[in-house]
């Protein structure tokens, strides 16, 4: 065959991941991602109410067997899709070079959200420990507090970068065994969605990370309002929606998790802290016996 | 056929109802006439010149005046909270902070015959659960809360704290010392100060816990304690210059507290309502079962937001455990709550007695077959039988909504599985009771039951150093333990 001739390109389809799956929206409608020299990068799915909804009842069917595992699996896994970020680097630093990252903020980039990831990959099995209490309770009782996760979370991603702050959200969520609904930067989707790719192969249950793409203003009052949604998580300093997050919260006592002063970049970026602002936490009584009186003597 | 064989005797329990009548003496607390703000440690007349009256749900006597703050008293109070934040109370030593709150403690002990005797006569229970629960339980918060004045730099790994500022703290009225208890101590061991408000039928052991407060010499405004309804409770809410809102209260109220506080930076912990599953399998104790069924719903008439007011029972014994409970039921004593003998005092107010006798009209209209004590009910005063339903549906709403009564309503299951999505089958989430003999079966149990307190093989315990608090539609935050601290400071 002549090689002189110019092979085609295959150009990728973004789309949205649900359950375990990449449908495209079911509203059929798309966006066009560019990047600051106006060049097209991709259709993009302008993600939908419904799409929202479908990856809720994903996410909650996803959370009894999620929050169910070992805490040491779940460790595993997030290590997993490290490994699996790790052997697709120069996809993520090709696409964040075409969102206007330079070739070394793009290295630099992925190679914070390994590690990032491997950070809380360690502390799945670690944060219940240093969280929980045994409680000396007065009377004759054994009594312990543990975290549990909050349940099912809807999470905007921070919309001014493509991959970090994606990684540095979703990441504490589901160490804590949290399911979520993962709603991608507007501008620089690309990344979310190969993101979603990897979560794919790296035995994560479908419907543990659902990631949409679309726009902040028509999807951000479906994260607050939707009834099935425990916990909402905001990363913008816009103050109005803030406020109208926390007020469509109330209509069932949401958790409402404001990261608009996080700088996802820098150490402070991570922290276990970061997973206990989405879990409850869960104390447990029992009465001890006390008959005959028997002392331990020595 | 053989007739199976009844495993116990019925017991005669006639003789209980004529025990002689054992009045605690209301002698050993002075109640005054009227009641003022407590404000920059002095008590003030409020500025809306009203006041409103207290009285005792037992007998429908008027205990007192109490003053109603309007928005002009709150903010004076929140003033004063915020000039004591700045001036005093954030730069003392944490070790003062400390002495000051155990001093409260060890006061309230001095006083928990007078503090008992005030919490039964304003809000209706049981002398017996005043004085051995409600009080001490009080005294013993701020002890425990003294302590960790100094040594917040252990609470939180790898982080300092700094205390958040002002603190504006709404309590209920169906523990009235003991959550003023729950809020002001760890509020003020973190480096808080604090404007509370009692609810407006039991202001009085707080306002007497206010004379505690200024005899132990705590600096002014460090706690300041401004009587009122709701409207009072809003302006509290609503105020500019409070840091963080503590609530605990009826879920209703508490998603308009959150939806209030959207725009603002003020944090919240609230402790709403319930709808408590207690269950029990078939391989209980299912006598001490019975009686934590007992203690779970009817435990101050009710009045619990973790009551377990859903009672869960394995279809294998559930004809007996419902005969146990109906034999247990006659044996309460209803009656005068100063009464040393009395298990179930008066509803703490008409309102609520209304409520309460709505929800069983409610019941019944829904097809659920009703059971009452056939105690008689004193003429003066709120009361209500001891209550049960059976033959309940998961949708009634007898079984989905939060009464606040003596108002049990039964159900059976026969699996695991079963009892556990019904149980988890609510809005609700704050607690949850597990009655079996099987250690892996509670585990199971205590695991997957999505509630912030878990009570197996007991209901209805609390201490400090336990942390309370919902999930779900039951609120956010802790409240006790080591968790408690969480809901007072910022961690930097």
């Amino acid at each position: 065959m002549a090689t002189t001739e110019k092979r085609l390109e295959v150009l990728k389809t973004y789309k949205i991941y649900i359950g375990g799956q990449f449908p495209r929206t079911e509203s059929g409608r798309y966006y066009v991602a560019t990047n600051s020299k106006k060049e097209n990068l991709a259709n993009v799915c302008l993600g939908s109410r419904k799409d929202f909804r479908d990856a809720v009842v994903a996410a909650r069917n996803a959370f009894g067997g999620w929050s169910g595992r070992a805490a040491f699996n779940r460790g595993q896994i997030l290590y997993r899709i490290a490994e699996m970020l790790e052997g697709r680097k120069t996809q993520f630093i090709d696409e964040l070079i075409k969102q206007d990252a330079t070739r070394t903020q793009a290295e630099n980039e992925v190679n914070l959200c390994i590690d990032r990831l491997i950070y809380y990959s360690g502390w799945c099995d670690k944060f219940q420990q240093l969280f929980s209490s045994v409680n000396p309770v007065a009377s004759s009782h054994f009594n312990f507090s543990v975290p549990e996760p909050t349940g099912v979370v809807a999470a905007i991603a921070p919309q001014g970068d493509s991959l970090l702050g994606l990684v540095s959200v979703i990441a504490p969520i589901i160490a804590g065994g949290n399911t979520c609904i993962v709603l991608a930067s507007a501008t620089k989707p690309l990344c979310a969605v190969t993101f979603a790719e990897v979560l794919n192969s790296s035995d994560l249950p479908g419907g543990v990370v659902n990631i949409l793409t679309g726009k902040v203003a028509e999807l951000v009052t479906f994260f607050a309002d939707h009834m099935d949604v425990n916990a909402t998580v905001f990363c913008e300093a816009d103050t109005a929606t803030q406020k109208m997050i926390k007020e469509k919260s109330a209509l069932n006592v949401k958790r409402v998790v404001l990261y608009d002063k996080v700088k996802w970049a820098t150490a402070a970026g991570q922290s276990p802290y970061f997973i206990m602002d989405l879990q409850e936490i869960k104390t447990t009584w029992h009465p001890i016996e006390n008959i005959g009186g028997a002392k331990a003597g020595y | 056929m053989a007739t199976k064989k009844n495993n116990t005797i019925k017991l005669k329990f006639d003789s209980a109802r004529n025990l002689a009548p054992a009045p605690e003496s209301k002698s050993a607390a002075k109640i005054d006439q009227q009641y003022d703000l407590f404000i920059n440690g002095k008590f003030e007349k409020p500025q809306s010149k009203k006041y409103f009256a207290t009285i005792n749900p037992a007998t429908e006597e008027k205990l007192s005046m109490i003053a109603e703050a309007n928005t002009a008293d709150v903010n004076k109070a929140v003033v004063a909270a915020r000039t004591a934040y700045d001036k005093t109370w954030k730069k003392m030593p944490p070790a003062e902070r400390a002495k000051y709150i155990y001093r409260i403690a060890r006061m309230i002990q001095e006083r928990a015959r007078e503090f008992a005797i005030i919490e039964t006569l304003d809000g209706g229970k049981p002398i017996r659960e005043s004085r051995d629960f409600d009080v001490p339980t009080a005294a013993n918060h701020f002890f425990y809360y003294a302590g960790w004045a100094d040594k917040l730099e252990y609470a939180f790994p790898n982080r300092r704290t700094e205390p958040l500022g002002v603190a504006g703290q709404i309590i209920p009225w169906n523990f009235p010392l003991l959550m003023a208890a729950w809020k002001i101590a760890p509020a003020l061991a973190c480096g808080n100060t604090v404007v509370l408000k009692p609810a407006e039928n039991t202001s009085l052991t707080a306002l007497k816990l206010a004379e505690i407060i200024q005899e132990a010499d705590l600096p002014p405004g460090v706690v300041n304690i401004i009587t009122g309804a709701g409207a009072t409770g809003a302006a509290i809410v609503n105020h500019a210059d409070i840091n963080k809102i503590a609530f605990t209260g009826s879920t209703e109220v508490g998603k308009i507290i959150q939806r209030a506080i959207a725009g603002t930076n003020k944090k919240a912990t609230l402790e709403l309502g319930g709808k408590a599953a207690n269950i029990i399998f078939d391989d209980a104790p299912l006598d001490q079962a019975v009686e934590g069924v007992i203690n779970g719903i009817f435990f101050n008439q009710g009045h619990v937001c973790c009551a377990g007011s859903r009672l869960y029972v394995q279809e294998s014994v559930f004809a007996t455990v419902v005969r146990k409970l109906k034999d247990r039921l006659e044996t309460m004593i209803l009656g005068d709550p100063m009464d040393k003998n009395t298990d179930i005092g008066a509803i703490n107010s008409k309102a609520q007695l209304d409520i309460i006798n709505k929800y069983i009209k409610i019941g019944q209209q829904e097809g659920a077959e009703m059971y009452q004590s056939s105690c008689t009910i004193p003429k003066k005063g709120f009361y209500c039988r001891p209550t049960i339903f059976t033959n309940v549906a998961q949708s009634n709403r007898i079984a989905q909504e939060e009464i606040f009564g003596p108002v049990l309503a039964i159900q059976s299951f026969r699996t695991d599985d079963e009892v556990i999505e019904k149980a988890n089958n609510t809005p609700y989430g704050l607690s949850a009771g597990v009655w079996t003999d099987k250690g892996s079966k509670i585990f199971n149990l205590t695991s997957k039951l999505r509630a912030g307190v878990i009570w197996a093989n007991t209901f209805n315990k609390f201490d400090p150093t336990s942390p309370f608090g919902g999930y779900k539609e039951s609120g956010y935050g802790r409240e006790g333990g080591l968790h408690g601290l969480n809901a007072y400071v910022n961690i930097i």
